[in-house]
């Protein structure tokens, strides 16, 4: 792409249009409960508090693990602020034995399956290369390429259907997150294919957090992304991705068409990265003020605080201790970081052939001799 | 475990050796919570603030505002728990001068420094991916003899060179050198620079010359000097100097020869009486609002480009090929030298800002380039460029266009000089307006009334405003 001034502005009329998007909405900015035609949650009181814990548990781990790569422990993070309704509400959807993809970016979805939250720090941490097991929870390893897990997932599903466990409410789904850079590569756009073509369970959950890195979303697409599933021949919906009622709805509607056999959804979470890309972005080069200011506004968590309270679902008692309970989860992560042992050279064998292979024993072994040749060597 | 910890600056984005102290946010002595922010460092990535590592008080802090810290060097010390009464150690050591931090943090890095030469000091932390908790010091193998042996030898030959028989031969007691000590990437630096290594006295181990010494002789004596203005010191052996083409040098020189060699350059002169433009500032300035306001010749001449475009649009357009597009919108560009070279950054939609605003948007726009913070966006999408050469003392200049605007105007020194005004030769200000421009588009007639109508806002302005609003 050509760079800096020597790409003359593309402006239309000066000022660049704001965008009002139309989508499925159930909990609007200001805490209001509104219907949708299609979409609804019937959830309990205590159900609703439960949302609001996840949502704000997850945002203080993850500014816990953006302050430790800051202070030397981690050596990169990639920061899910603002997008934790996106991740929520869809986590929250899922069925125990739906699977998951992930990016690199999914800490939220990652604590709604259950998953230990120290998990991905071991692997930005550079200690292990994602220690959890992707069969016991239904969550795949992070996927570090771009769009590369959208074909992972599809393959899965299509398995998924050829074993006979779709077609009922039992049935498996397949979900895929990606964002809106994502959209561009190759292999997402292999993904919706084959997906639309062989009919395969799953749902493609793209949060367009409005940036790829520095790109704007103007630069990825000319038609509202949920748009584009029409062309490949599946449904696409957008919701708003910071309101965690909407996401869960329109989630748990597109799994359970995909485990009856109804074939993919496409949903476009429509969100803001309110944080860098990783620790290693600056995004005031690229973005302005006001425009951060003006998704402030739109908050994920404030809007269902404000439900809560208008409802008189919770007290501050409850938000007290929301806090104090996000607070010591952030205490018990950071003290189990620090004390994350480095793992022994050796077991950079451990994992690459399920049943090993002779040449790997063989180098396992030179690599073992050498290092027994050092004084005080424990290994 | 002290309870007195030292922060060193970790690698904030993945792979880097250093950060600027930008500002500290908490003095010596302030209690702080885990997690407060404590400081903003900038990097070659990003500007960011970094959260204590610890809650306590503030012991020390070991650089000022403005230092570029190496990654792994202390920043900052805190007493983990102030009030368990006195520590049994010096609360704040006196900060450390450049010299010995270099040391502690080159020595150790590479293992040039056998092992038992780290145990007494301070342990080193080089933090990249998570901090180290040993000295980084090469470990000693199981077999003795002629390994041993052979770690003497290389270090000889890294540091002495191994051309030179006399250096290896001379591998105990005093090394006589016939070339001066200095590791292979600190030689590849030296080279680079245009650094001559029998000119530097090394403060390395054994007298080596470290990467710092490299860098100490090339920085600039005053920080105002032009980074490519050579030195005599400078200059190697062979009395000539490489400087490698990068960063801003090269987006220029692509830039002007891109430009150059497609659009057909014109340039003309146009000297003007502007007297009573000076003399408009004067009083601008007098006026109360105005006060705290920078009021430049830029200014004016910025207002009459302005002027003169809403009467002659088409100056103000770009040559796409298949067609001329005409913008309506404005983005004033204006050239400036910064210590990194020279940069554009442009003022947005200029022609809608009243004088005031004009003037606001030209100080921030100018405080910004010299800060070395201009970002890319406001780099891109010029639509016409002033270049005010006058601050240099001279008098005009056949500018080149920016790639993609059509014309640019050089603005000269405004000097006292003998003018016939009203008849009688008198001491008036005068300057000398240069304007280039693209003659695919525009031709002499039009370029031509452009400048004159340029020169006429800035002969009289109150006359131009009135007559042409």
């Amino acid at each position: 792409m050509a760079k800096g001034n020597a790409a003359p502005a593309r402006t239309r009329g000066g000022a660049k249009p704001t965008p009002a998007p139309e989508f499925v909405q159930l909990l609007t900015p200001e805490g209001e409960r509104v219907d949708h035609p299609t979409y609804s949650v019937d959830f309990t009181d205590a159900e609703y508090r439960d949302l609001y814990r996840d949502l704000v548990i997850v945002r203080r781990l993850d500014a816990e693990a953006t302050a430790l790569q800051r202070q030397g422990e981690l050596g990169l993070w990639a920061s899910l602020l603002g997008q934790e309704a996106a991740q929520v509400g869809s986590g929250r959807a899922l069925q125990p034995q739906d699977m998951v993809f992930p990016t690199y970016r999914e800490h939220g979805v990652l604590y709604c399956r259950g998953i230990d939250p120290i998990m991905p720090l071991g692997l930005f941490r550079g200690v292990d290369q994602g220690a959890w097991d992707p069969n016991e929870f239904k969550f795949n390893m992070y996927t570090i390429v771009i769009g590369a897990q959208t074909l992972h997932a599809t393959g899965y599903a299509m398995g998924v259907a050829k074993d006979g466990k779709v077609g009922g409410p039992d049935g498996e789904a397949v979900i895929a997150y990606f964002g809106d850079g994502a959209t561009s590569q190759g292999d997402v756009n292999e993904a919706f294919v084959w997906s639309s073509v062989f009919n395969a369970p799953i749902v493609f959950f793209c949060q367009n957090n409005q940036y790829a890195i520095s790109e704007p979303l103007e630069r990825q697409t000319r038609v509202p992304l949920f748009q584009r599933a029409a062309g490949f021949g599946f449904p696409g919906v957008r919701v708003d991705g910071n309101d965690v009622l909407a996401v869960y709805a329109v989630t748990r509607d597109a799994l359970d068409n995909a485990r009856q056999g109804q074939g993919p959804t496409l949903i476009e979470a429509y969100t803001y990265r309110m944080g860098a890309h990783t620790t290693s972005d600056d995004p005031t080069r690229y973005r302005i003020a006001s425009e951060v200011e003006a998704w402030q506004a739109k908050d994920p968590i404030k809007r269902v605080r404000a439900f809560l309270e208008k409802q008189k679902l919770a007290d501050d008692a409850f938000f007290d201790q929301v806090d104090e309970e996000a607070r010591a989860q952030c205490i018990h992560l950071r003290e189990r970081v620090l004390s994350m042992p480095n793992p022994a050279p050796l077991t950079l064998f451990d994992h690459v052939y399920a049943d090993g292979s002779p040449l790997l024993d063989a180098e396992r072994e030179q690599f073992a001799t050498y290092l027994a040749s050092f004084e005080g060597s424990e290994h | 475990m002290s309870r007195i910890k030292e922060f060193p600056l970790p690698d904030l984005g993945e792979g880097l050796t250093e950060g600027e102290i930008l500002k500290w946010l908490v003095n010596v002595g302030d209690t702080i919570e885990l997690n407060q922010p404590i400081v903003e460092v900038e990097t070659a990535k990003a500007a960011v603030e970094i959260p204590a590592k610890w809650a306590g008080q503030v012991s020390a802090i070991f650089h000022a505002e403005g230092e570029t810290v190496e990654v792994g060097t202390p920043i900052i010390a805190i007493d983990t728990a102030p009030g368990a009464g006195p520590v049994d150690e010096p609360a704040g050591r006196p900060a450390p001068s450049a010299e010995s931090l270099a040391a502690v943090t080159v020595a150790p890095a590479e293992g040039m420094v056998e092992p038992g030469m780290t145990g007494g000091g301070r342990t080193p932390v080089l933090v990249g991916y998570g901090p180290r908790t040993t000295a980084a010091k090469r470990r000693a193998r199981r077999t003795d003899g002629s390994e041993s042996k052979a770690t003497g030898g290389s270090e000889s030959k890294a540091t002495g060179g191994s051309e030179s028989k006399a250096t290896g031969g001379a591998a105990n007691g005093t090394v006589t050198v016939d070339r001066p000590l200095a590791k292979p990437p600190v030689r590849k630096l030296a080279k680079d620079l245009g650094v001559d290594l029998f000119a530097l006295t090394g403060t390395g181990p054994n007298g080596s010359i470290t990467r710092e010494d490299v860098q100490e002789a090339v920085r600039p004596a005053a920080p105002t000097a032009a980074p490519v203005a050579a030195t005599a010191a400078s200059f190697g052996p062979d009395r000539e100097q490489r400087i490698p083409v990068k960063g801003v040098r090269k987006l220029t020189a692509e830039n002007m020869v891109a430009s150059a060699f497609t659009a057909p350059h014109v340039t003309e002169f146009l000297t003007v009486d502007v007297t009573r433009s000076m003399r408009a500032l004067d009083r601008l300035r007098e006026m109360p609002d105005w006060r705290d306001v920078r009021v430049s010749p830029l200014l004016l001449v910025a207002k009459a480009v302005m002027a003169a475009i809403k009467r002659y649009p088409m100056i103000n357009s770009t040559w796409a090929g298949e067609a001329i597009v005409v913008k309506e919108y404005v983005n004033l560009g204006i050239a400036a030298a910064t210590e990194r070279g020279l940069i554009v950054p442009n003022i947005k939609d200029a022609g809608r800002l009243t004088l005031r605003e004009l003037a606001d948007a030209m100080t921030a726009l100018v405080t910004t380039a010299k800060e070395g913070r201009t970002s890319p966006a406001d780099m891109s999408g010029g639509t016409f460029t002033i270049t005010n050469v006058g601050v240099f003392g001279v008098d005009t200049g056949t500018p080149i266009l920016p790639p993609g605007e059509s014309a640019i105007l050089a603005f000269g020194a405004v000097r006292e000089m003998p003018w016939v005004h009203k008849g009688k030769v008198k001491p008036r200000q005068v300057t000398t307006l240069g304007l280039s421009f693209d003659h695919r588009i525009i031709d002499g007639e039009l370029g031509s009334k452009f400048l004159r109508d340029v020169g006429a806002f800035l002969t009289d302005p109150e006359a131009a405003l009135l007559a042409w609003g």
